[in-house]
């Protein structure tokens, strides 16, 4: 009976649009369009959502897919314990040991030469820095991050190359070393970056608490500022070395490229990334040879997959912590 | 059984023409009071009036902020702690401070209490443990948590998680506290149990308190100090400075009356 344009629907409305208990039930007679819009926004986000899902399982897929028939002839766990990697010859070893040996010496030395510099750094920014200089060494360092790695490895080939041959009086310049060298400073803008992101987000108030019981800046950020930020510093940590593993040209650049267990680090080393990009150019289509670097890729794909999702979840908790 | 070990003549404030700047603005100017020891002295006034401000000139931590000066003269027990041979380290472990929301460390509770006397270089553990027992005991914590030590600090209420903020303050064996309206972000029992603490405390130290609250200031304080500030182009300063008791019931100057009973701020 309101819906007529009597005088008592005009001066039922009136009384509606007042401040009273009953007005707030007009909030469900939202207009139809706006109720479609939100419907048709929701859905595109959840497509989106899971469209990076199915992209990411379609990679694993195509992977096992290519690497099919190395993995039914040579066998999975012929080639993750193989101690041989000869593709080319007549009776072709396909050994992955050598190769996951050559991505481990570089990630792991790369890693323990960029972490102290890197934490140092984004300590500083994050405590110590003032509002300029801050700002300045911040884009300083993603600039770092822009860099193609392909002028860092000529940066290595110029400098690190004949620096590492002569300090330790090799015969070659191009080992796993060199390699370590260059990568530490490619992974560090991600350690300083998300490192000091994790400081940043330690609240104020800690700090204002350490101050007033009588400790130093520098007794406050040891003591509680990197515990506080311990997770997140963590996860900065596994995303350098997700990045580390995942690097291709410049350690393909450096290291020498020789697929052998190596003795040391003076030792040229060959990894996983720098021989699928090298040999893949030269396989048959369909081959046996391009199968088994199929199945590398795979390998990778599963490592690289598993240090992000940890790194994720470290920081997620990192996230709750604070939202008290 | 309260066992307090700082002397009880010790911890008086005397302020003369202080006055703070924020880079080029002015927050406070021309205060000058007396902070009696072993008393609660309360800050009140409107919000933005330099309360916490002038707090925060008592132990330095306006030192932190980067571009606050502080002038004039502020004495502890006689001595300028404004002087450049003044260590401000060292001021904190005299004068300690409680927060408006609580801030425990991320650690135990042991912990907590224990990182100020660590700092000082305290490491026997039975010496520590007795630190932490009288700090929280003090606090009226101890009987609540005695049990278990180890939890975490995050797993205590609100209203624990500042007791356990002021045993971790009283563990250095300040002689003032300084406390930033400590109460209110609590409920009103967690409120009344830090009055209680407050009310025993000032046995043996000197109390400066920033609330908001006029019922809170009139229950706890002994002296009440006045802050105003009557426009932004001007800084805030000290209306009037008194007993807590004449302040409340017989106020000199007719903004603190005003004020005291509601009809401003």
């Amino acid at each position: 009976m309101a819906r007529q344009s009597s005088p008592i629907s005009v001066s039922f409305r009136r009384t509606d649009t007042m401040p009273t208990p009953s007005s707030s039930r007009r909030r469900l007679g939202r207009p139809a369009k706006s109720r479609a819009a939100d419907g048709v926004v929701r859905s595109i986000i959840r497509l989106n959502g899971w469209s990076a899902i199915v992209i990411l399982a379609a990679i694993g897929i195509f992977l096992a897919y290519g690497g099919m028939r190395a993995l039914s002839e040579v066998g999975f766990w012929t080639m993750m314990s193989g101690r041989e990697w000869y593709p080319t010859i007549a009776e072709p070893r396909f050994g992955f040991v050598p190769l996951l040996i050559g991505s481990a010496a570089v990630t792991i030395t790369a890693l323990l030469l960029s972490m102290p510099v890197s934490l140092a750094a984004a300590v500083f920014i994050s405590e110590f820095a003032g509002k300029p200089l801050k700002e300045v060494s911040k884009s300083i360092i993603e600039f770092m991050a822009a860099v193609p790695s392909v002028v860092y490895g000529l940066i290595g080939i110029a400098v690190v190359v004949p620096w590492v041959k002569e300090t330790f009086a090799l015969d070659s310049g191009l080992n796993a070393l060199t390699a370590a060298i260059v990568l530490a400073f490619m992974i560090a803008p991600t350690i300083v970056s998300i490192s000091e992101d994790a400081l940043h987000a330690v609240p104020n108030e800690l700090r204002q608490g350490s101050l007033a019981l009588g400790n130093t800046r520098w007794q406050t950020t040891y003591k509680v500022v990197l515990p506080s930020a311990s997770s997140g510093i963590l996860a900065a940590v596994m995303l350098g070395m997700g990045r580390a593993i995942g690097e291709t040209m410049a350690v393909l650049m450096l290291t020498g490229n020789a697929a052998r267990i190596p003795g040391s680090l003076f030792e040229s080393v060959r990894t996983i990334t720098g021989t699928i990009a090298a040999e893949m150019g030269n396989v048959v289509q369909g081959g046996l040879h391009q199968s088994v670097l199929f199945t590398l890729g795979l390998v990778l794909f599963a490592l690289t997959f598993f240090i992000n999702l940890v790194a994720d979840l470290v920081l997620e908790r990192q996230r709750k912590r604070w939202r008290r | 059984m309260v066992t307090g070990s700082a002397p009880t003549d010790k911890g008086s404030f005397t302020l003369e023409d202080v006055s703070v700047t924020y880079g080029s603005e002015t927050a406070i100017a021309g205060v000058s009071m007396e902070i009696a020891p072993t008393a609660v002295t309360a800050l009140i006034g409107p919000s933005g009036c330099g309360k916490s401000t002038l707090l925060r000139c008592l132990n330095r931590m306006n030192d932190e902020l980067g571009n606050a000066r502080v002038g004039g003269t502020i004495l502890l027990d006689g001595i300028d702690i404004y002087t450049s041979d003044y260590d401000p380290v060292e001021l904190r472990t005299k004068v300690g401070q409680v927060f408006q929301k609580p801030n425990p460390f991320p650690m135990s509770i042991y912990d907590n209490v224990a990182y100020g006397p660590r700092t000082q270089g305290i490491r026997r553990r039975t010496e520590l443990d007795d630190v932490v027992e009288r700090s929280l005991r003090r606090s009226a914590l101890w009987g609540e948590v005695k049990k278990d030590l180890k939890k975490h600090a995050f797993e205590l209420s609100g209203g624990q998680q500042q007791r356990l903020c002021i045993a971790r303050a009283l563990a250095t064996e300040p002689e003032v506290v300084l406390m930033d309206e400590p109460a209110s972000s609590l409920d009103p029992i967690s409120t009344q149990q830090i009055e209680d603490t407050i009310a025993e405390l000032k046995a043996h130290v000197t109390i400066v308190i920033v609330t908001h609250n006029m019922q809170q200031a009139a229950r706890i304080s002994d002296q009440t100090a006045f802050m105003l500030r009557e426009s932004m182009d001007h800084p805030a300063f000290l209306v009037e400075m008194g007993e807590t008791r004449t302040m409340f019931t017989n106020p000199g100057d007719t903004r603190t009356e005003a004020y005291i009973t509601g009809r401003f701020g």
